[in-house]
């Protein structure tokens, strides 16, 4: 029985393997909508979805062909994402990304050598800036370091330019994704003369008693936390238990989202995080959403996170997609392009004022460009602050800009010593 | 009819001590050979070879591996991941540190070095057993995923605590990094799943494994009638932990290409190898391949049909899936409570007499 059912299986799959003949751009979604980040999969994978099918419905796909949209779960883990790319790797895939610093580590060398560009918005290896050591990975339009570096300059702000003698406790998932702001807070600390706390929290987070009892120890002056999924709620939630001030607990741009703070309620009230986009339901383009996606029945998921925190990031990473296709269909001078034709496109891609207003989100981002050498766009981000009794996020700041002599400075190393442990030269393809 | 014993004669001891007894199984064991090595390469796409066959050969290897310690020497464990993350930073270390040496001997000499940490983490058996040695291997896990993201050296400083596999070749062919070609990876696994499991099958028929079933059975009558427990139980571990340090080193060298040990080697993962063995039949090498095949091959199936085929919802099949395969461990479990290797005995027990039933 067994047998059959599995020569079945076989038969089914491989006939399934036909390459597909109709015009269309493949866009992969590489989701999580299962297990212990399911709370920032969901409203992120919502997001990017429902823009990618506004883009068909409104305007019949980009350039005139239709995007086809493929979805695999990875639930988090590496070991399923490197499965989901394997699977969708034949097929054209225009750009992945995955939503999974661990999962961008494993593909970095993936992509590289099957030549598939790989957008890391806000998350993954932030050297992967230098674009000559990292040409097929992207990652604008900010990155950890960025944030770390935002996060230390709103502080500077808030304390008259000086952070002497201040502690400062970094709270972090403990995998690769906390770990990654570290070496640049570390030298900030040097030059800003502060104390730095390093406090690991073991994946996935739901266990912090030991954690918040020895932030209680050291009485910081504030906290930054690195942290996604349920370690984000259980983070603000002890926090809100020791009465710890919130407007002093800052959170990295994956740890500002309605379900980290939802759940603690008032205690949560003037929690602040970072944002590298606008916040709420404001733009004209969702307007657009109610028309052409909620009301025809098509809006990904339960359709009950439009208009929230990571649902918005969603729709930006999406609408940087769109953007890139379009202008590596203008490069490339017809409409069906292809990997490396993206690729280009990525590298060329120009976010102006003008050109948000007219997708009907004028001011949602800080304008940047990517280039060759710099695939990491411009850096800067905003606040936000939580405000329980409306249950929103604002905007408390204007865009801040990051240090990015320092945060180059650091990259290039980062880079020079990757380039030299995997035998690449540097250079513009 | 299919199994039939009658005029297989074995005239000498070494053909009655073959590992196969009866024809139809020998016959068996060449096809499947003959299909691993020669057709499933001509055939298989790189979906199947990098995401369904490697994995699964890869955990073959640890399930033969935390079988022999718990399946033939009744020691429980529960800290495979972490001995699977020793291989995986000795392989990393080792490659890194001498680029010329054969990537072959880095995760032979990678099962040497988890072998050792094994036989240390392995001391408290001599005076523990049961569930009370399943908690010190506990602790083992614990550390060993502490040191590996807590010092600097064994992830030679990077700044994320992630490890990534250079890129090595061996006779001209590149076995690891992102340029391997399919084929090599896949033979690169299955030489060493084919070596592995027949010196595991060899190493348990012998005194050797004589000595770790007397211990598992009764360790005091063992040790009367002259085992002596310290060899045996550390044997057991050393031998185990080198097949769980090279399905670690292979994971991490040509399976994942990057780790980052609390996520790679967590919990989760002793707790998956553990349920292959109990699945798979306890004191069993066909045990192993059922259980890894199992809890492997089975989830990824289950996605291509419901996903692929029937176009579901991806986060809905995922939840039917973790439904499926929870309902499969216990029908198996209550069919047979030692697992699928001990209903297939049955089930050969049965072709051997078929069509007559008495």
């Amino acid at each position: 029985m067994k047998m059959t059912t599995f020569a079945a299986l076989l038969a089914a799959t491989t006939g399934l393997a036909a390459p597909a003949v109709a015009q269309d751009l493949h866009f992969p979604m590489l989701n999580y909508r299962t297990g212990p980040f399911a709370p920032g999969g969901i409203p992120f994978a919502d997001g990017y979805q429902d823009y990618l099918t506004l883009i068909n419905e409104r305007d019949g796909g980009i350039g005139g062909l239709p995007i086809r949209m493929s979805e695999c779960e990875t639930a988090y883990n590496t070991e399923r994402g490197v499965e989901c790319y394997e699977s969708i790797r034949g097929d054209n895939p225009l750009i992945i990304q995955p939503l999974s610093t661990g999962i961008t580590y494993q593909l970095i060398p993936r992509v590289t050598a099957d030549g598939v560009p790989l957008h890391t918005m806000g998350y993954g290896r932030t050297s992967a800036m230098q674009g000559e050591t990292f040409p097929w990975v992207f990652n604008y339009p900010a990155n950890y370091w960025d944030g770390a570096s935002v996060a230390i300059n709103y502080l500077l702000s808030q304390n008259g330019d000086s952070l002497e003698g201040k502690k400062i406790v970094l709270l972090y998932h403990n995998s690769a994704y906390g770990r990654e702001p570290i070496p640049t807070l570390e030298s900030l600390a040097a030059s800003n003369g502060f104390e730095l706390v390093l406090i690991p929290v073991d994946s996935p987070g739901q266990e912090q008693s030991s954690q918040w009892l020895q932030i209680r120890r050291e009485r910081p002056d504030y906290v930054i936390m690195w942290g996604w999924g349920v370690m984000n709620a259980v983070a603000i939630q002890e926090a809100a238990n020791i009465r710890f001030p919130m407007d002093h607990f800052i959170g990295i741009w994956w740890s500002g989202s309605e379900n980290d703070v939802v759940p603690v309620g008032a205690g949560a009230d003037g929690y602040t995080a970072l944002t590298f986009h606008g916040v709420g339901r404001d733009y004209p383009l969702y307007d657009d959403i109610q028309t052409y996606v909620v009301d025809r029945g098509l809006a990904a998921g339960n359709g009950d996170q439009i208009g929230s925190a990571v649902y918005s990031r969603g729709l930006y990473a999406a609408m940087l997609a769109v953007e890139a296709a379009r202008t590596a269909q203008e490069l490339a001078g017809h409409a069906q392009i292809n990997a490396a034709e993206m690729r280009a496109g990525m590298e060329a891609l120009s976010i102006t004022e003008e050109r948000l207003a007219e997708l009907g989100l004028p001011n949602f981002s800080a304008p940047f460009d990517v280039s060759c050498q710099n695939h990491g766009g411009g850096g800067a981000a905003m606040m936000q602050q939580w405000d329980a009794d409306t249950q929103t996020w604002s905007l408390i700041t204007d865009w801040i800009q990051s240090d990015r002599e320092l945060i180059g400075e650091l990259a290039t190393a980062d880079a020079a010593a990757y380039a030299t442990e995997n035998n690449i030269t540097p250079g513009c393809l | 009819m299919l199994y039939r014993e009658a005029g297989d004669f074995k005239t000498s001891y070494a053909s009655d001590n073959q590992t196969f007894p009866i024809r139809f199984d020998r016959y068996a064991y060449w096809v499947v050979m003959a299909v691993a090595f020669l057709v499933l390469p001509m055939v298989m796409n790189d979906y199947w070879a990098n995401s369904i066959v490697v994995p699964f050969m890869i955990y073959v290897i640890a399930a033969l591996g935390l079988n022999i310690l718990i399946g033939y020497t009744g020691l429980l464990s529960l800290g495979t991941a972490a001995f699977m993350a020793v291989g995986a930073y000795a392989t990393f270390k080792l490659s890194t540190a001498f680029p010329a040496m054969p990537i072959y001997l880095v995760f032979i000499l990678s099962g040497l070095v988890t072998s050792a940490v094994g036989v240390l983490f392995g001391l408290p058996s001599l005076k523990i057993k049961g569930f009370y040695l399943a908690v010190a291997t506990l602790a083992a896990q614990f550390f060993l995923i502490w040191l590996f993201t807590r010092y600097g050296w064994f992830f030679n400083y990077s700044s994320t605590g992630q490890i990534s596999m250079p890129e090595r070749s061996m006779f001209g062919v590149t076995i690891t990094g992102a340029t391997a070609s399919s084929t090599a990876v896949y033979f690169t696994c299955l030489i060493f799943t084919v070596a592995m499991a027949w010196l595991a099958r060899n190493l348990t028929r012998g005194q050797m494994g004589r000595t770790w079933m007397a211990i598992r059975d009764m360790d005091i009558a063992a040790e009367i009638i002259g085992v002596n427990p310290l060899i045996a139980k550390l044997s057991s571990f050393a031998v185990s932990s080198f097949f769980v340090g090279v399905a670690g080193a292979l994971m991490f060298g040509v399976y994942l290409g990057a780790v980052e040990a609390g996520e790679a080697f967590g919990i989760n993962k002793s707790f998956l190898v553990l349920f292959m063995v109990i699945i798979g039949g306890l004191g069993s090498i066909l045990g192993s391949f059922l259980g890894a095949a199992f809890l492997v091959v089975l989830p990824v199936l289950l996605k291509i049909l419901l996903v692929d085929n029937l176009g579901w919802p991806a986060d809905l099949a995922r939840h039917l899936e973790i439904m499926i395969i929870g309902a499969l461990i216990i029908i198996v479990l209550i069919a047979e409570p030692h697992g699928m290797a001990a209903l297939w005995r049955t089930i050969k027990e049965k072709l051997r007499l078929w069509p007559f039933p008495h």
